[in-house]
């Protein structure tokens, strides 16, 4: 499951609607603890500027990787818009997603009121789709079972 | 001639989790062929038919080889080679 703030899915489908009908895509890092939780948003140019294609801007890419390292945080999510298409991986996106422990978060943008917005994991070709929570804070989300307290974070 | 060779987290199966390793050589291909001499397997998933694959990026010293020479880029003694599969895909 992605459990992730109200607030950075709304600047994903911001971009999305705004590169719209380029593919727009980026990242949101978090820390390196094992929470799985995107804290930061990251807007990266869409180098193909294609509305059937993207790739990260090599040199962008570079700069934002070594950020996150200096920060030791991880690509939680990796995103991009499908703008005509189910948001569902393609065999494209299949192929080529090299994050397995990320969550891919596709953006539908194919309807101009509507956006849909789903996430998977990619994993050695195979995808499994993940229930998304959108909540407010982190704070108040539901992540564990009832009786059990959340393991902790690993070292 | 050492680099530092960072290795990307799907990389790291191949180094036993190490996310910088070193490795001997003067030119990128050099490199390489002693990353793999160390880390059997790794080869393969950065060079096809001798060229570089599409979707994986290498940066000697933050420079993108793409733009310098490929897999004859120089790398100078103590530099730093680094590889990040490219984030890409799309609708089709």
């Amino acid at each position: 499951m992605l459990v992730i703030r109200a607030d950075l899915v709304e600047q994903m489908v911001a971009h999305a609607r705004r590169d719209h009908p380029d593919e727009a895509c980026g990242i949101l890092a978090g820390p390196d603890d094992g929470s799985g939780r995107p804290e930061r948003f990251v807007a990266m140019e869409n180098a193909e500027r294609s509305p059937t294609f993207y790739r990260f801007d090599s040199m962008e890419q570079l700069r934002v990787y070594q950020e996150m390292d200096r920060n030791d945080e991880v690509p939680v999510v990796v995103y991009h818009s499908h703008t005509a298409t189910e948001p569902y991986p393609s065999r494209t996106d299949i192929s080529l997603a090299s994050e397995p422990f990320a969550h891919y978060v596709l953006i539908g943008t194919r309807d101009p009121e509507q956006h849909e917005l789903r996430s998977y994991r990619i994993v050695d070709g195979e995808v499994t789709e993940e229930e998304v929570q959108v909540v407010e804070n982190y704070m108040f989300a539901h992540t564990g079972t009832d009786d059990v307290p959340d393991p902790a974070p690993r070292a | 001639m050492s680099a530092t060779v960072s290795i990307p987290t799907i990389l790291r199966t191949h180094t036993g989790g190490e996310k910088q390793v070193k490795a001997e050589g003067s030119t990128l291909q050099e490199v390489i062929t002693d990353l793999e001499a160390n880390h059997p397997g790794i080869k393969d998933r950065l060079v096809t038919d001798g060229a570089l694959h599409r979707f994986v990026n290498v940066y000697v010293n933050d420079e993108d080889v793409r733009f310098a020479g490929g897999l004859d880029a120089q790398v100078p003694d103590g530099g730093t080679v680094t590889i990040l599969p490219a984030v890409a895909g799309g609708a089709r």
